[in-house]
């Protein structure tokens, strides 16, 4: 069997007295586009952190084409980061000052490409994502959907392995955020890039090949916070148990 | 509502019996494809009303080598169709709606389970293969559409889905059930 590209075992991590993951294992196969979704809260932004490399976990582990990464130094970690992996945010967080060609040639000038050749493919993946238009443009001046696919021209353009994307459309209306949405799948299946897409929309999700559903910090093999017959461990938590008696043995009572 | 479609295609001009039911398929790519005898025997339906009027036939004749065009009658029907909204939500049902509440109010709980999971896979299932379809740049505009009409179904019904199973919960812990 092949090793997974990423794999996470037993991922624990809180905020203070908040557990925001409470033991969750999962593994991606290179080019798989895999939605991680759940209502707001049960973890799924803390998980895409840990898996990137962003959040040390405080127990279990991630590993990246069989290696560790959460044990890197923080040196390493951002190295890995810029070398392998690219992230997108709800909000694109483009830098204000630069306009649309500087900010996607960024992270290519941070690993040493000339200014040329920087701004070279910094407009050709603009023109791939088809705002080529707003090359010259500062962020400010731009809408919210041109914007997150200047974004994400900047994250693909060092050409990662592995992208994390938390919520890309989360900010822009349908059709902004279907353009978005269409030209990631479409670039990763060209690129042959793995992608986790972190949502809490099934339309979103929609897009992805395989979903992985969370519910308060935990795995949820239904999708839907039901017990699971014969996978009991993953129904532990108190919250999974009150979801358990309610949709469920609210049904024996009404027999 | 076959009759008023093939209307507001004649609308844009006669056409022969064929061309209709290409444009209607075209139009309506999702819909249940439109049968050649249906076709005929609504157009016979419009001309018999005054809505349409056969406009020329080449050589031979028959019907397939008619072409009908919209009479004034069937212009004012057409019309008349499209301001008339339909009835928003009139009564709430459908099977699925009675199959969850069953589920959840006179199965046992395994078989509740397993009904409510099966059924979202097959949703969620169903949303991505269209949305994958939707997604390739070759697909047409009316494709699109018809598409996005049954996304945003699908997605109303997951979000219901989640919605009942939530409240249902609430309900319970509040130990008013
Ligand atoms: N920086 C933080 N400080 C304290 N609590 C946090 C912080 N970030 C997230 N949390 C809490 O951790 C839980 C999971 O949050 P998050 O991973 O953001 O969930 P999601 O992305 O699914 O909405 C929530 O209860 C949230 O309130
Ligand atoms: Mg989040």
């Amino acid at each position: 069997m092949t090793i997974p590209l990423l794999e996470a075992r037993g991922l624990v991590r809180s905020y203070g007295a908040t557990p925001a993951l409470r033991g969750v294992s999962l593994a991606v196969a290179e080019g798989e586009i895999v939605a991680v979704t759940g209502p707001s809260g049960c973890g799924k932004s803390t998980l895409l952190h840990c898996l990137a490399g962003i959040l040390r976990p405080d127990a279990g582990e991630v590993t990246y084409r069989g290696r560790r990464i959460d044990t890197l130094s923080e040196a390493d970690r951002s190295r890995l980061r810029r070398s392998e992996l690219g992230v997108l945010f709800q909000f694109g967080q483009l830098v204000a000052e630069l306009p649309a060609v500087e900010n996607v040639a960024l992270p290519l000038l941070l690993a040493g490409v000339s200014r040329r050749r920087a701004r070279t493919a910094g407009l050709s993946w603009l023109e791939r994502l088809g705002v080529a238009d707003v090359a010259d443009a500062l962020p400010g001046e731009m809408s919210g959907g041109q914007r997150q696919r200047v974004a994400l021209a900047r994250a693909l353009v060092t050409e990662p392995r592995l992208l994390f994307a938390d919520e890309p459309t989360g900010a822009l209306d349908t059709i902004a955020g279907e353009q978005v949405l269409s030209h990631l799948v479409r670039l990763a299946g060209e690129q042959g890039t793995t992608v986790v897409l972190v949502t809490h929309d099934p339309r979103v999700a929609g897009y992805a090949h395989r979903e992985i559903a969370l519910r308060d910090g935990q795995l949820d093999p239904t999708g839907l916070g039901l017990a699971v017959v014969g996978a009991p461990a993953a129904w532990a938590g108190p919250a999974a148990a009150a979801v358990e008696t309610a949709a469920v043995a609210e049904t024996d009572a009404a027999r | 509502m076959t009759a008023h479609v093939l209307l507001g295609l004649l609308a844009g001009g006669p056409r022969h019996g064929y061309e209709l039911k290409r444009s209607y398929d075209e139009h309506l790519p999702r819909a249940r494809p439109l049968a050649f005898a249906q076709v005929y025997t609504t157009l016979a339906r419009l001309v018999r009303d005054g809505l349409v009027t056969p406009a020329g036939q080449d050589q031979a004749g028959g019907p397939e080598r008619t072409s009908y065009a919209i009479t004034e009658e069937g212009l004012a029907g057409l019309r008349a169709w499209l301001t008339a909204v339909e009835p928003p939500a009139p009564h709430i049902s459908g099977t699925l709606l009675a199959k969850v509440v069953v589920a959840l109010f006179a199965a046992d709980s395994a078989t509740a389970r397993d009904y409510l999971v099966a059924q979202r896979a097959a949703h969620t299932g169903r949303l991505r293969e269209l949305t994958a379809i939707k997604a390739d740049p070759a697909t047409s505009l009316s494709d699109v559409i018809a598409l996005d009409y049954a996304i945003t179904h699908l997605d109303a019904d997951l979000r219901w889905l989640r919605t009942t199973l939530e409240r249902v919960a609430a309900h319970t812990r509040e130990g008013s059930g």
